[in-house]
């Protein structure tokens, strides 16, 4: 039964999700905007077993003094200050809460998001190798392109943005779309797997 | 005679909105001429008009949202010019819900075609019929960088992305997991996961406990091992770095749905050493993890990585079907090319789906 009803359950969810898309009527019409708001009612649930579980690690950690302890008296330290703040004077513009969300949490994401100009150079160092030819080619669309979307390609030569713009335009997106029909057709076989319940290994099945 | 030029020149048309739920009505007016000030007028049947909505010269439709079903309305456009006010003819309507959305019939062929052939290779799948699968290097690895992670005495680590378990992507990774957890049990090694979401975080936890089970190592289990670190895209990026960096993990795994962290959490598994196995049904990231993992599953290798592991013929034989789909539609990518090169465009626009 601990298998049966959650496959029971997928397969009238799935099937029922397929029909709505083609049936505009009520009851149809609103079960994908319900069936949503249910996840969000469940996920919010869930989010307190994930504080729970962060919690509990945590202070575990910093009972037992483990390696690493120090990260573990920020997170918590972060995480009471956050939630004292914003339960005691609101999340308004100017409250204690919205200052540690935009001097603190803002900048950090930001800087984390800013890494990636760096990791993208380094990546594209070690992937612009011209080991073989199929990397050559790599190098050479990617030199082309890289050239042609800035203003000093331009001076250089002239042609190079149009062949930038038709590197982008043709090849590009001939490939991105191939793999966009193989994506497509992979969800629907997967899904259909999921909803006959051919595929159970999610709810720890083989 | 100017005003009777003006009154039979303009013209209101309703219709039932098509395909929608009901309680709708689209009006269509035109009106060839200059004028003042425009309004749409709205009866019922045995009551007054009233006033609903002023025009201008540009509008050309209006969509009623405020009507019941199965009650008969009369709309006129009335509207004033220089040579005095002028109404026309009323056009009368009664709204009614669809029971199939028209512009969706291509669509719902293609599904079923697409469906009844991959259900048609499962049957066959269950007949005994052997399958062919071409090897996917990706998932040939997994035992190997399992492995590699247990030689070094390091964890294994697995990211199933930073979506929900409502991503069918997050599914897929999770039905990765569970062979990965399993090789990781055989070989008593350690599996790290830390998840971006709680509900991710409690399918995981089970995944994993059962496939320790299944290797009879259940008391090598640590739940503590599968945990939840934040629901914010780059804070959950820098926790993972930050494991990444303390732990060292001979072997990563990132499968699910990535965005921009994709990229900061691959070269940062490679800064330390680790193979990384990645698979993703983002074509915006792909890129990025060919480019920093040793393995990559794209797309609709990642959906069929379940299958491939699994050698379960109906799972097998789903893939053959999803196999001829793609045969199908290149098919018509052919033909639809071709006529299009010469001026038709009839398979494009058969397959426009509103």
């Amino acid at each position: 039964m601990k298998r049966q009803i959650p496959l029971i359950i997928t397969f009238i969810v799935g099937i029922v999700m397929v029909v709505q898309y083609f049936i505009p009527r009520q009851p149809f019409a609103g079960l994908f905007d319900t069936f949503n708001r249910w996840f969000l009612i469940i996920a919010v649930f869930a989010l307190l077993l994930g504080l729970m579980n962060l919690v509990r690690l945590h202070a575990n950690k910093l009972r037992r003094r483990n390696k690493g302890w120090g990260y573990s008296v920020v997170l918590l330290g972060g995480l009471v200050a956050t939630i004292f703040t914003g339960a005691k004077w609101g999340i308004g513009t100017g409250t204690p809460f919205n200052y540690i969300f935009v001097n603190i949490q803002q900048p950090m994401g930001a800087t984390m998001f800013a890494l990636l100009a760096f990791f993208i150079a380094s990546a594209s160092f070690r992937a612009f190798r011209a080991r073989n030819i199929d990397a050559t080619l790599l190098l050479v669309a990617a030199i082309i392109v890289m050239l042609g979307r800035v203003p000093i390609g331009n001076i250089l030569w002239n042609k190079l943005p149009l062949i930038a713009d038709w590197i982008m335009t043709y090849p590009n997106t001939a490939g991105q779309r191939a793999i966009m029909i193989g994506i497509a057709l992979g969800t629907v076989s997967y899904s259909l797997r999921v909803i006959l319940g051919i595929e159970r290994t999610y709810l720890g099945g083989e | 005679m100017l005003i009777l030029f003006i009154i039979s020149s303009l013209s209101i048309s309703a219709l039932d909105t098509p395909n929608d739920a009901g309680g709708s009505v689209t009006l269509k007016f035109s009106y060839p001429f200059p004028f003042i000030s425009g309004e749409i007028m709205r009866r019922e049947e045995g009551k007054e008009f009233e006033r609903m909505v002023a025009v201008s010269p540009s509008d050309t439709y209006w969509i009623d949202n405020s009507v019941e079903d199965g009650v008969k309305y009369y709309y006129q456009v009335v509207l004033t010019t220089e040579e005095g006010v002028v109404a026309s003819e009323p056009a009368s309507v009664i709204s009614s819900p669809q029971w199939f959305h028209k512009g969706r019939t291509t669509m719902l062929i293609v599904v079923l075609v697409v469906c009844g052939l991959i259900l048609f290779f499962i049957r066959q799948a269950k007949g005994g019929k052997g399958l062919y699968i071409r090897q996917i290097a990706g998932l040939e690895a997994v035992d190997e960088a399992v492995g590699r992670a247990t030689e070094l005495g390091r964890p294994v680590m697995f990211i199933a992305g930073i979506m929900d378990i409502d991503d069918l992507q997050t599914i897929a990774g999770i039905t990765i997991l569970r062979r990965v957890a399993k090789k990781a049990a055989e070989y008593e090694s350690q599996i790290l996961m830390p998840t971006s979401r709680s509900l991710v975080m409690t399918a995981a936890q089970e995944t994993v406990k059962e496939a320790y089970y299944d290797a009879g190592r259940p008391d090598i289990f640590n739940p503590n091992n599968i945990f939840y670190l934040t629901d914010d895209q780059f804070g959950f990026a820098a926790g993972c770095d930050g494991i990444m960096m303390r732990e060292k993990p001979g072997a990563i795994f990132l499968m699910g749905s990535f965005y921009a962290e994709s990229l900061i959490l691959a070269e940062t598994g490679h800064s330390v050493g680790a193979i990384q196995i990645a698979g993703t049904a983002m074509p915006s990231q792909l890129p990025f993890f060919v480019t920093a993992c040793d393995y990559t599953l794209i797309g609709e290798e990642f959906f069929a990585a379940s299958a491939y592991l699994s050698k379960d013929p109906l799972q097998l034989g789903s893939l053959k079907g999803q196999d001829w789909g793609k045969a199908m539609f290149l098919a018509l990518i052919v033909v639809g090319t071709v006529l299009a090169t010469f001026g038709f465009t009839i398979i494009k626009d058969i397959l426009m789906v509103q």
